[in-house]
């Protein structure tokens, strides 16, 4: 019976396999395929708001194609002087708050992980759960006091207020990255160097701190992004236009124009987003290892 | 490696050196030697900026604003005690339901939506596609680029009058509305966005993903289970902890969604209050019309709220979330 049935039914084992290998094929480039078009219409509304940047207004109405026709760099010129400064004046404000955010909490969130991470003192369990209980506080909660305290230091409209609090560790989140990245590198290290006589400082200065180059490199990227499309803390402290950064240039800008001017308005935002896509190309292995590590632990 | 100093004990300078081995167990566990004593020290040392910045740029506040919730205070004259009358307020504040309303459609419509998303994609871009990191990459830049002004000016656009979506629209004959301008689909355009930015919370379940060993799966293929019994009865259990840590943060995160309701409405949260997002209300309440005090206890509810489905969250994950024993 079995013979039989063999006989009938099952081809040559090697036709099998190579019928398999061939729908595994065709399985895997339809998964392709899938994939690519979805790639592709969630990337639709960037690539068209690149060519429509080089495109005249009136034009952005009525093509919906992601191949300009004319290369037109007139909404660039147009928007980068359509405000009371030109846009590079927004552009270093932007980057002297985030310049200093980012040295502000690689200092201060490396120093407080290396305490949690590896030192012994009263009060580290109740300090640490504070700290965890901090990181998901709504900016909302706090934003009226630190307002009223900032303004009676005579803050309001300096760049004090935004960059003061990076250099007090106030983005506990990163001090959790490190932390867990720090626990992670052998103790036997710090043990050597303090048989051969390096004190805390040292030991924090020349061992852990190179060692952590990773954690330190997606702490200053995630700083960066964040600070550079915060808006809410900038509407909010800055309210002088010589003293405007990007984002709040960028929310002048479209409520003035409003829906007249499209084309320099992308320009306008592309610019606003290229160190943000530049970032993204040149880190993205330690973003993808931020998010990771602290999803997991 | 025969002998690891130890370094957690020191001795005092005139103090004999220890008997090795020998005499009674050593006492004196709970007082700390001078070793650490000036660890302790130095520990401080390292937190004193956190420290600083813990009492002063959160802790302070967050007490300050419990304080304010029960004030009237506009700035100008100091806080003039108002007891519950700002909670009382609340009651009767019909834009505060409206923004409640919002808010919540929001969250629980896009966070959802955005979580399948995530998991889907995770789930079809996980165990060897050629080409998986470009892909991942792909589908997190929405992530970094969806709570900017620039984006959010991109979306004001496509989904205008005459925007993007339009136009495709009346490729295929559809004539569309102005979907930011019209009451019942502004809010709707603002779930999309927060949609489009799935690609964090898929980076994490591909990362949780990858924890899962293989031979589960080949196990259960053995035993004749099918794609979808596989889905459904090895990976979602197993992913348990992930997606209940992706739906914390989404959660928390949407709640506080401000950038993207501002600058789509011009910051009135408009049309028609369509888009009052909670955050955007106490903004204008607060850094509107001052109204300080009232806003500090349109803060504090937030936070509870936040707070609550927090506590939920951990409440119902016991039931569902397995951690694997």
């Amino acid at each position: 019976m079995a013979t039989d049935l063999e006989s009938i039914a099952a081809p040559d084992p090697a036709a099998l396999a190579a019928r398999r290998r061939r729908d595994g094929r065709r399985r895997r480039l339809l998964k392709h395929v899938v994939l690519i078009v979805f790639g592709f219409a969630m990337l639709y509304p960037l690539l068209w708001m690149v060519s429509s940047s080089f495109k005249p207004s009136d034009l952005i109405f009525r093509d919906a194609s992601i191949i300009p026709s004319e290369f037109d760099f007139g909404n660039y010129t147009e928007g980068w002087n359509a405000l009371a400064r030109p846009f590079h004046h927004y552009l270093i404000n932007s980057a002297i708050i985030v310049g200093f955010s980012v040295v502000g909490n690689l200092l201060s969130c490396a120093m407080a992980a290396y305490a949690f991470a590896r030192l012994q003192f009263r009060g580290r369990r109740l300090f640490f759960a504070a700290m965890l209980g901090t990181i998901m506080l709504p900016i909302h909660v706090v934003i009226v006091p630190q307002y009223i305290l900032f303004s009676e230091l005579d803050w309001i409209n300096t760049y004090y207020p935004l960059i003061v609090p990076k250099f007090l560790a106030t983005d506990a989140f990163f001090i959790f990255l490190m932390v867990q990245f720090i626990r992670g590198l052998p103790r036997e290290l710090d043990d050597a160097a303090r048989i051969d006589g390096c004190g805390h400082f040292r030991i924090f200065w020349r061992i852990i701190m190179p060692l952590c180059l990773p954690a330190l490199a997606t702490t200053a990227i995630f700083t960066f992004i964040s600070v550079w499309n915060d808006f809410y803390s900038q509407l909010i402290f800055v309210t002088d236009p010589d003293l405007y950064t990007v984002p709040v240039a960028l929310r002048t800008f479209v409520d003035s124009q409003g829906e007249s001017a499209w084309g320099p308005l992308f320009a306008m935002s592309l610019v606003a987003l290229g160190p943000i896509f530049g970032f993204f190309l040149a880190g993205q292995r330690y973003l993808m290892r931020g998010i990771a590590t602290t999803g997991i632990k | 490696m025969t002998t690891v100093p130890t370094f957690s004990r020191g001795r005092a300078p005139g103090e004999p050196p220890p008997q090795a081995a020998v005499g009674p167990p050593e006492p004196r566990r709970n007082r700390r030697s001078p070793l650490a004593k000036r660890e302790g020290r130095v520990a401080y040392l390292f937190l004193a900026p956190w420290f600083i910045g813990m009492v002063v740029i959160t802790i302070g506040p967050i007490l300050g604003s419990l304080y304010l919730s029960f004030t009237e205070y506009s700035l100008l004259q100091p806080p003039e005690w108002l007891g519950l009358e700002n909670y009382r307020r609340m009651l009767d504040d019909e834009r505060l339901h409206t923004a409640l309303r919002v808010t919540f459609t929001y969250v629980f419509v896009s966070v959802p939506l955005q979580l399948a998303l995530a998991l889907a994609l995770a789930f079809f871009l996980d165990r060897g596609v050629r080409g998986l990191a470009l892909y991942r990459s792909i589908y997190y830049l929405p992530s970094l680029l969806g709570g900017s002004v620039a984006i959010a000016i991109l979306w004001r656009q496509i989904f205008g009058t005459e925007g993007l979506i339009n136009q495709l629209l009346g490729m295929v004959g559809i004539e569309g509305e102005g979907w930011v301008s019209h009451p019942d689909h502004a809010l709707s355009t603002l779930i999309v966005l927060n949609v489009w930015t799935f690609g964090a919370p898929m980076v994490i379940f591909l990362a949780g993903l990858r924890q899962i060993p293989t031979m589960y799966y080949e196990a259960a293929e053995v035993d004749g289970a099918g794609g979808f019994t596989r889905f459904w009865r090895i990976t979602i259990p197993l992913l348990t902890p992930i997606i209940f840590f992706n739906l914390v943060l989404q959660i928390i995160g949407s709640f506080q969604t401000f950038t993207q309701a501002f600058i789509v409405s011009g910051g009135t949260g408009g049309p028609a209050d369509s888009t009052l997002f909670y955050t955007l209300y106490t903004y204008q309440r607060g850094f509107g019309s001052f109204e300080m005090g009232y806003a500090s206890a349109l803060a504090w509810v937030l936070l509870v709220i936040i707070a609550g489905f927090t506590a939920i969250n951990f409440l119902a994950a016991k039931r569902w979330v397995h951690y694997g024993d």
